[in-house]
């Protein structure tokens, strides 16, 4: 049971626990008081798992992860130009 | 979908491919061990596999809470079922899981009441609108689900409601982990640790691993570049000779994982001294139960549950496929005896079971499926 | 990567081998899975219904037997609607009925004519909501140009029947030249889809309200035979064709596979499936794929007519989000595969189960 989906809290219900979460178009109430101590806003990414919001989704993390990620490729990429660009190593078969 | 579809980029996984294949040594074999059903799932859904060199291979872990559910405690469940006025409630994974004498869905058909849900509060919310009748949530999961199980335990004493209990079948990892580490038939290279799992735990109670067993461990999310991504750096890490616990799910795991959380779960449950795990046998402080003060809402203390131990089928072979140590494919009546429709044991039912995996999804070997798609 | 990939696919094999068996039956009661519309209603329908009632024009299992009587070609179907709620965003079980009846003559590619509606009725049903949903029918019928021209009424105690059930058959007239069905597909075939896929199924789940999730969509139920008619109009080379119902576009996948002995390869990012539908399918760890549809057909054209069908398709308005999906193969007959969203490949197996019970 680990299917977890990230959603973006529409509206918090005052004195409650409860919150509107959209994924994508599809709106369910959620149960946010695991993550109330870390504060929670509308606008705020959570994950959502039985009803239940676990953690706050960091976008920033999220942001970081997917340039050092899309960076692998370019750095690759650069490395391969690179090499084509020297002759030496291209003889080397490099 | 945002932080989903980025994470399913092609072009990014083809980069992340390659590195994979740079840091992997042509002269070794390296097995990693994806100790998450969830994992497992991901991995044949997307088609992960497509993505690795020869020379990876994938060895699917006991994290399957349906999975590990013993036979016992699904006729146990089926008891509390057949009591007059009960309603019981599970996640749809449990209706197929096959008991003593059949599975939930049979029991339906022979005029049970159970029903699934989404979420413990549904099942808490049915309680609220029959009063007439007493609901039985059977509750499944890692440390993932234990903190809903424990809010809605709390809000049940809360709003004073008191037709509903909870069948408590949770589960903790660490020591599923253990039992892998300690089993002599296993050899592994290091661990995809459970994501989810870790939200709530953090990453620190896996540092064991790497400091008692040496072996490396990247926490790992789930959707297939979250997979690709850890894999690269158990590789890395073991290039480099270094063993550790690593995050690679820094967007959504805390290192100390939720306070609160694990703050709910301690007020309203305590480990059991031993539970059994279907093909592990009997694992000591594996399990949870509902604390004395919530006695009220223990199904177990409601209902005098037969708490019959039920040995797997002869056939059954789910053991050794949760430790790892057999391929789905390797079971003797895998795709025969023991399918989807017609399961002999819980690998083959639940959504995260790798023999469910492997039919539904990979039920071809490597080469002949890009031959197909090519 | 497995390190004996010659003793795995012996396994594979046999387990292929396993599968092409004669199905058996071995359940003693009826389940929720025999109704999904996948393997179980599969088994349960060539186990009894074939077994027992055998002859030619059943064998193919066809969403309708085309006949001929003194030279004229003549299509006829039956369905039953036995959807839960009876009223949800985008229609009534009353659209559902009559769309779906036509829907199962167009894809033989058979013009509609006359359609029966039969009608089973709890004790207690509101006559008001049957009049609404006779009025939703005779919308749909004059707009197809057919007539309900006879049924049949019957009542069961509180508690039978959930509010109405509604049983159809449909006539139709093949006026072309041309005999669809699963037999003729053949490798190199394209795969069209007409439309965003699982938007009935899972309004009908929402519509529930058990789960909680709300959403802006609505059921696709929609007569399909105009469409048909321009795809019919502008190639003779479709070989078949399929409304997408319960169980989903991998249902039909899998059942012309098995029927013309191909294989499938499909391209999940071709694949057109709303936002919201993919939100609720990953809420819930439920497959679009599988999730039901009552206004979009599944069409296998050759290769080379492909562009042609899909412009023509595009032309309807049932039609604008029409997509080429895959390409049948002739390697590995009976599979149907995936290529993931991430690159990966996959098997679309037959559904197993039930994940959303009652949504027609």
């Amino acid at each position: 049971m680990c299917l977890a989906i990230p959603g973006q809290i529409e509206h918090l219900f005052p004195g409650t626990d409860l919150a509107t979460a959209d994924v994508s178009g599809v709106k369910r109430n959620i149960n946010v008081g695991l993550v109330r101590e870390e504060g929670i806003a509308p606008g705020d990414w959570v994950l959502i798992h039985v009803g239940f919001a676990l953690s706050k989704v960091d976008e920033e993390e999220a942001r970081a992860n997917l340039e050092f990620l899309q960076g692998l490729g370019q750095a690759f990429t650069d490395e391969m130009a690179a090499i084509a660009e020297d002759p030496v190593a291209k003889q080397r078969g490099g | 979908m945002r932080f989903v579809d980025e994470f399913r980029d092609r072009k990014i996984a083809g980069d992340v491919a390659a590195e994979i294949a740079r840091l992997a040594d042509p002269g070794r074999h390296y097995r990693f061990m994806e100790v998450c059903g969830g994992h497992t799932h991901t991995i044949y859904k997307h088609g992960i596999e497509d993505y690795l060199p020869p020379n990876i291979t994938l060895v699917h872990g006991p994290g399957c809470p349906v999975c590990v559910i013993p036979m016992g405690r699904v006729d146990d469940a089926m008891y509390i079922a057949r009591q007059p006025g009960v309603m019981l409630t599970c996640f749809g994974d449990m209706m197929r899981v096959p008991g003593g004498d059949g599975s939930f869905l049979d029991a339906s058909a022979a005029g049970a009441d159970i029903r699934m849900v989404y979420s413990p509060l549904d099942a808490l919310r049915l309680a609220q609108r029959n009063p007439g009748r007493h609901v039985v949530f059977m509750a499944i999961g890692f440390e993932t689900t234990a903190p809903s199980t424990a809010l809605t335990l709390l809000k049940a004493a809360a709003d004073g409601v008191s037709n509903f209990s909870v069948f408590c079948n949770h589960v903790t990892i660490v020591p599923a982990i253990k039992a892998i580490l300690d089993s002599p038939d296993l050899r592994l290279d290091g661990f995809l640790g459970p994501g989810h799992v870790s939200t709530v735990i953090g990453c620190r109670p896996y540092q064991f691993i790497a400091s008692a067993f040496q072996k490396p461990v990247v926490v790992a999310g789930f959707e297939p570049l979250d997979v690709l991504e850890s894999i690269r750096l158990l590789l890395k890490q073991l290039a480099e000779g270094r063993c550790e616990v690593e995050n690679q799910y820094t967007r959504v795991v805390p290192w100390d994982g939720n306070p609160k959380a694990l703050d709910v779960i301690r007020q309203t449950m305590e480990l059991r001294p031993y539970f059994e795990w279907r093909g592990l046998g009997f694992i000591s402080q594996s399990a949870l139960k509902l604390r004395e003060p919530f006695a009220a809402y223990d199904a177990e203390h409601i209902f005098r549950i037969p708490g019959v131990r039920v040995a797997d089928p002869k056939a059954c072979q789910c053991g050794e496929v949760l430790k790892g140590v057999l391929k789905p494919w390797e079971c003797k009546v895998f795709g025969t005896a023991c399918t989807p429709e017609t399961p002999i044991g819980t690998c083959m039912v639940s959504s995260e079971g790798a023999c469910a995996a492997y039919y539904n999804f990979g039920r071809f070997t490597r080469e002949r499926l890009q031959e197909a798609v090519r | 990567m497995t390190a004996r990939p010659e003793l795995e696919q012996q396994v594979l094999d046999r387990i292929e081998s396993f599968r092409r068996r004669k199905p058996t039956l071995r359940e003693e009661r009826i389940t929720m899975a025999h109704g999904a519309g996948g393997k179980a209603t599969h088994t349960l329908i060539e186990a009894v219904f074939l077994e027992t009632f055998r002859n030619p024009l059943l064998e193919p299992l066809e969403d309708q037997a085309v006949f001929s009587v003194n030279g004229a070609r003549l299509a006829c179907t039956t369905d039953s609607f036995v959807v839960s709620p009876l009223f949800f965003p985008g229609g009534d079980i009353g659209d559902l009925a009559v769309n779906g009846t036509v829907n199962d003559l167009a894809v033989a590619g058979a013009r509609p004519l006359y359609l029966t509606a039969g009608f089973i009725l709890e004790e207690g049903f509101p006559t008001a909501d049957l009049q609404r949903i006779a009025s939703s029918m005779a919308r749909d019928a004059a707009a197809v140009g057919v007539q309900i021209v006879t049924g049949d009424t019957k009542v069961v105690e509180r508690g039978k029947a959930d509010g109405c059930f509604i049983n159809t058959s449909g006539i139709g007239v093949v006026e072309r030249d041309i005999h669809l069905g699963a037999a003729a597909v053949r490798p190199g075939d394209a795969i069209l889809v007409s439309g965003p896929i699982g938007d009935h199924g899972i309004t009908i789940m929402l519509a529930r309200g058990e789960l909680d999730l709300v959403s802006d969509l609505t059921s696709d139920t929609a007569p399909l035979h105009a469409l048909v008619s321009r795809v019919l109009d502008a190639t003779t080379a479709v070989h078949a064709m399929r409304d997408a119902t319960r169980g989903g576009v991998a249902t039909i996948l899998n059942e012309v596979a098995a029927s013309a002995d191909v294989s499938m390869v499909v391209d999940e990012n071709a694949v057109p499936v709303r936002a919201e539908v993919r939100g609720a399918c990953e809420i819930l760890g439920i497959d679009p794929l599988y999730a039901a549809c009552e206004g979009r057909l599944v069409a296998f054209v050759a290769g080379e007519a492909a562009e042609v069908a899909l412009a023509a398709m595009k032309n309807d308005p049932l039609g604008r989000e029409a997509a080429i999906v895959g390409t049948v193969r002739a390697e590995s007959p009976g599979l149907v595969l995936l290529k993931t969203q991430f690159g990966g490949t996959r098997i679309v197996d037959m559904l197993v189960g039930d994940p959303l019970p009652r949504i027609c």
